[in-house]
């Protein structure tokens, strides 16, 4: 084998390497039976995976990230359904505008929205930390809700809309009875894309925690200031394989793929 | 005529935004008939369908049904049906309950609905496919969903957009007897929109032809195929050469020339390929093209009129390309057109 040929499977196992390299020493570290978060782990333990369930802050936070991002997601379904709808129907004037309106989030810097938040609604107004974090979970996963939606969308016929007025329906029936059964696998794609989007999200919720409210990866890098110990890099584990888990369900029963 | 008629369109104009799409139009519709709306793309053949079905709102105009002015009733309350040209099945639902949507929300429900929904697939001869989704039929098939779906309802029209022109040859043939089945048996009014003539005149027992968004001519297939009153009708049904006449004279390129026979007084004529005589006559052309057509040869004539398109039967000997060659457009053969555009 020559230089050549060496090359391109080199340079392969250089990118995986660096892509799943850091995963795999994350999960390492937290069966790790030593004190500090260290590689290589020290041992064989499971301890700082049960740990994980019984820091209380972590608890509380969980709580509130999975708030966020079921509430958050499906607040953004509830608009981005009949957004995208409008969008890819009817010919609306300034119809790419409001498109891009809409993705803006997904554009502009997480840690500037958070900071744009803080600086002219929450503090003005007095909004509450827990509606301001609703609000802008919501705001952040509305792109990728009208995104897939509109996917789905744009690959159903619409005469099956007007067939159903024809046999009978009104459009807002026909909407219900024909429309959203057939984009049902786009919404539950949405739906997921949006719980991981929000439930990973830092910069900007980074801006908008307070005393005593805080989502989970805010949590995380509160705790490791503090303490230093497997127990971050065990939690890490357990999300990044519920993360995984619920994709490769998706991808199983779904096709998640098409969506996306 | 409005005494018997069954749905009359009267002064219909249509538009989308400021486009209009159909201008004035007139139409009446006897209770049972088997109508074409034939014309080319942009003719306004679908434009006026998609308004008979109540999709399409109307800018001026009255649309009547059996009686009663629906202009103004939504879609969902016209008891019109339309089989679309992609059919427009429900992806989600099997065939049966394609069937059975209509009448469900009718409030059919339990054996009277059951009843309905297997004589409707029955019908169509589906009855083995009642639990199949759409996307596991074939084209064919898919259309006698569509169809069936739409006559359990017993619509008091039924509109067909381009019945047979997604389906190949044969299936066409089988869904043409299907229609014509249907119309027979059930006796309801239908209406259906092609760009193709010979579906029109195979099919229909009267034939609109349509041009920008007005009707140029209405007649019973044998009166457009063979009695064209237009330069635009004569030149859709298949008479390949269309001349203007002017004071008795045929006008071609500039030039007036003289027919042989009695030239009727009328705006002008058309002739078919094969009512072009070959080998004699007064006129004179090059043979450009010829092509072998089974029980026939083509040719195609370059001549001072223009070009000619002409047939021969396949017996006869055949004219190699180069060859001068005399012709005639005999006055008595060709069709008498009122009217040139």
């Amino acid at each position: 084998m020559n230089a050549r040929t060496l090359f391109i499977p080199l340079t392969l196992f250089v990118v995986i390497a660096f892509l799943i390299g850091p995963f795999l020493i994350i999960v390492a570290a937290s069966f790790s039976a030593g004190e500090t978060l260290a590689f290589p782990p020290q041992g064989f333990s499971l301890r700082w995976i049960a740990k994980v369930f019984t820091v209380e802050s972590f608890r509380a936070s969980f709580g509130m990230s999975l708030f966020l991002a079921i509430g958050g997601t499906a607040a953004a379904l509830v608009m981005g359904i009949p957004a995208s709808y409008a969008l890819s129907r009817y010919k609306l004037p300034g119809a790419e505008v409001i498109r891009t309106v809409v993705s803006a989030p997904i554009i502009v810097p997480g840690i500037i929205v958070g900071l744009a938040l803080l600086r002219y609604i929450v503090v003005p107004f007095g909004v509450g930390i827990s509606l301001a974090l609703f609000l802008a979970h919501t705001a952040l996963v509305l792109p990728y809700a009208v995104r897939v939606v509109s996917a789905s969308l744009d690959n159903l016929r619409s005469d099956i809309e007007e067939a159903a007025v024809l046999l009978g329906s009104s459009r807002l029936g026909a909407f219900f009875r024909v429309v959203l059964p057939n984009i049902r696998g786009g919404i539950l794609s949405a739906f997921i894309l949006g719980f991981v989007t929000s439930f990973n999200q830092v910069p900007v919720s980074l801006f908008l925690s307070g005393p005593g409210v805080r989502t989970l990866p805010i949590d995380m890098i509160a705790y490791m200031e503090i303490v230093f110990d497997p127990s971050v890099a065990a939690l890490s584990s357990l999300l990044a394989f519920l993360s995984i888990g619920i994709v490769f369900a998706a991808e199983r029963f779904l096709g998640f793929s098409r969506y996306v | 005529m409005s005494d018997q008629s069954y749905l009359s369109l009267e002064k219909l104009t249509l538009a989308y935004g400021d486009t209009v799409a159909v201008a004035d139009l007139d139409l009446d519709i006897r209770r049972g008939e088997l109508i074409a709306l034939l014309g080319p793309s942009g003719c306004g053949k679908t434009t006026t369908m998609r308004a008979i079905a109540g999709l399409l709102p109307v800018k001026s105009g009255r649309v009547r049904l059996d009686g009663a002015d629906i202009t103004h009733v939504s879609p969902n309350k016209r008891a019109v049906g339309l089989v679309f040209q992609s059919y427009a099945l429900f992806p989600h639902l099997s065939v049966y309950e394609n069937v059975a949507f209509g009448l469900r929300l009718k409030g059919m429900r339990g054996a009277d609905l059951d009843a309905r929904v297997q004589q409707g697939i029955t019908s169509v001869g589906l009855s083995n496919f009642a639990n199949r989704r759409p996307g596991e039929l074939s084209g064919g098939q898919q259309q006698r969903v569509a169809l069936a779906r739409s006559m359990v309802m017993e619509p008091k029209v039924l509109l067909l957009d381009e019945p047979l022109s997604n389906l190949d040859a044969r299936l066409r043939l089988e869904m043409r007897t299907e229609l014509q089945r249907v119309q027979k048996e059930t006796g309801v009014t239908m209406i259906f929109v092609t760009h193709d003539q010979a579906e029109a005149l195979a099919l229909a027992d009267r034939i609109v032809v349509m041009k920008r968004g007005a009707i140029e001519q209405i007649g019973s297939p044998q009166d457009i195929y063979n009695r064209p009153q237009s330069s635009f009708v004569a030149d859709f049904v298949g008479f390949e050469n269309v001349f203007a006449l002017e004071g008795g004279k045929l006008k071609a390129n500039g030039h007036l020339y003289d027919l042989q026979g009695d030239v009727p007084s009328v705006a002008g004529l058309a002739w078919r390929p094969r009512m072009v005589t070959l080998g004699e006559g007064p006129f004179r052309g090059t043979v450009r093209g010829t092509s072998f057509a089974g029980d026939r040869r083509e040719y195609l004539l370059d001549t001072p009129l223009g070009p000619i398109k002409a047939e021969d039967d396949a017996s006869a000997p055949v004219h190699e390309l180069g060859t001068e060659l005399a012709f005639d457009l005999p006055a008595r053969k060709a069709a008498p057109l009122a009217s040139f555009t």
